[in-house]
């Protein structure tokens, strides 16, 4: 991906992650997120990696938003009204952003960065993928399937209890 | 430089319109045979020069027109933004599907080989399951943003019945995609060519006949379309999710259905009937079991095999309307029960006998 392309895509990711947190109407918010992931799955292709692009558009826009979507819908919820936050409270909020971002860059500005190697032919291809996740990575994927059924059932009994 | 930017154009124009005319067909269908089958005339009002013919006028040309002419109502208290942008996240998506579906083998002209897929995809089929889940959000914010509990109702049963079917339907592929070793549709497609005891194609209702079924009943579920149509049920719902879109945008939500059914019986196809395959037709041409043998140049294998797909898509186009006329609506409960506990299990059955059964074939333990 050229860079001038890059800066679009991550300038319009970063505005609708801003969208996500700052809008009041959830139904926006969600759609901000859908937005974002989408525009992730966009900088994913740039980086040749077709796999996870696509993946990251079937799980999280194409599946878990729409959950979301469906229970903000159910829940029928409303534009949020403005809290009231206290003024040294927002201050000291707005220090700590402005610290961390000062630390990212900082961070970035004192890493070298390493010439651009051009990646071998199949690289992000769904074989090469797969070929690491089931040799090489098979412990963690394997550990992270069982978290996920852990998680499924532990929300099932959750359901189940207040029923 | 330019030749190949004209080239992969026009491969996504030909799709394009192989699509859209399957699409227009399928409307004409939709009014004609629900005429036969509940013994009505039908469609036969319209006419140019005195020409209506057999309702084609009607559902070409003036239906839409009438579509495109009428005013656009939004109703109060609907969201401006939402309220537009709905019908085209219901559109957009579903021809976007058509991408990597491919329409013929390969084009030798002028000393090229143009692949006929519009765009060759390492992930291929995932890119349909992509695009087939954001479809959703077309019925989703439809449903939210015309501020009708009606269309609400709509959108939160659609979400629900959507995501629930691509369950089945991404796992019935498992079972495709383990048997054909790869994810390429145009790949697919090719292995369907091969011929089983010298004779039979090896199309892929032989070795999948069971992820046929799955996909086929999901993919109309995931069209909403009768017997899965809840999110728009007239009888309860006015016309579910869209009940406050007229005109162009009305026509919109009319066409990303159309298109839908299409968009299964294109993936039908591929996966289960061949493709673009014609029995015995290779890229020199007709080879017969019995040894007879006909050359034909490329441009014309090329063109019997664009016809042969066109044919099986407006089949299966036109199977899914005579189910759609044929069976009554599922009860939400039966919707789900069919969703959860037939196709899930079914499917899940069909990937491990598949994963046996190549495990068996290629004779490694």
């Amino acid at each position: 991906m050229s860079i001038p392309l890059f800066l679009i895509f991550a300038a319009l990711t970063v505005a609708s992650a801003l969208v996500v947190i700052i809008h009041r109407n959830p139904i926006y918010c969600a759609l901000g997120l859908v937005s974002t992931l989408f525009l992730l799955a966009l900088l994913f292709l740039g980086l040749e990696a077709h796999m996870v692009a696509v993946l990251q558009i079937i799980v999280y826009a194409g599946a878990i938003v729409v959950l979301f979507l469906f229970v903000i819908m159910l829940l029928n919820l409303q534009v949020e009204e403005r809290a009231m936050v206290p003024r040294p409270l927002i201050a000291v909020a707005a220090a700590g952003g402005i610290l961390l971002g000062a630390l990212v860059l900082v961070g970035i500005a004192q890493t070298p960065l390493a010439a651009p190697v051009p990646v071998h032919a199949d690289y992000g291809g769904t074989e090469p993928l797969a070929e690491r996740l089931f040799t090489t990575y098979l412990l963690p994927f394997e550990l992270t399937s069982l978290l996920l059924l852990v998680a499924i059932v532990g929300a099932v009994v959750v359901g189940k209890r207040r029923a | 430089m330019a030749l190949d930017v004209a080239i992969a154009c026009l491969k996504a124009v030909v799709m394009l319109l192989i699509a859209l005319q399957v699409m227009a067909m399928g409307v004409y269908f939709e009014r004609k045979v629900s005429a036969i089958i509940q013994d009505r005339i039908g469609a036969n009002r319209a006419a140019i020069l005195g020409f209506a013919g057999q309702g084609i006028v009607n559902t070409l040309v003036a239906d839409p027109l009438k579509f495109l002419l009428k005013e656009d109502v939004r109703p109060a208290g609907a969201d401006r933004f939402l309220h537009t942008l709905a019908p085209l996240a219901a559109v957009i998506p579903a021809l976007g599907a058509f991408a990597v579906i491919p329409f013929g083998d390969v084009l030798e002209i002028g000393g090229r080989t143009i692949n006929l897929q519009a765009a060759s995809l390492d992930v291929g089929i995932l890119y349909i399951l992509a695009m087939a889940s954001l479809g959703v959000y077309g019925v989703v914010l439809a449903g939210w943003a015309s501020n009708n509990r009606w269309s609400l109702l709509g959108g939160i049963r659609g979400s629900a019945q959507m995501i629930s079917y691509e369950i089945a339907m991404g796992l019935a592929l498992i079972g495709v995609v383990v048997t054909y070793d790869t994810l390429d549709l145009q790949e697919m497609a090719r292995r369907q060519g091969e011929l089983i005891w010298g004779w039979l194609p090896a199309w892929g209702i032989l070795s999948q006949p069971l992820a046929f079924l799955i996909l086929f009943a999901a993919g109309i579920a995931e069209s909403k379309r009768i017997p899965f149509d809840l999110p728009e049920s007239e009888s309860e719902l006015v016309s579910g999710f869209f009940t406050e879109y007229s005109g162009a945008k009305h026509l919109m939500f009319m066409m990303s259905d159309f298109v839908e059914v299409v968009l299964v019986a294109a993936l039908v196809t591929t996966l289960f009937f061949g493709g673009w395959q014609v029995p015995y037709l290779g890229r020199e041409g007709f080879h017969f079991p019995w040894g007879t043998a006909i050359a034909l140049p490329s441009l014309v294998v090329a063109i019997l095999q664009i016809l042969s797909f066109s044919v099986k898509l407006v089949f299966f186009t036109w199977l899914q309307i005579v189910i759609r006329w044929t069976l009554p609506r599922f009860r939400y409960d039966q919707l789900m029960r069919l969703g959860w506990k037939g196709l899930l299990p079914l499917s899940l059955l069909n990937v491990v006998v598949s994963a046996a059964l190549v495990l068996l074939r290629e004779g490694r333990t």
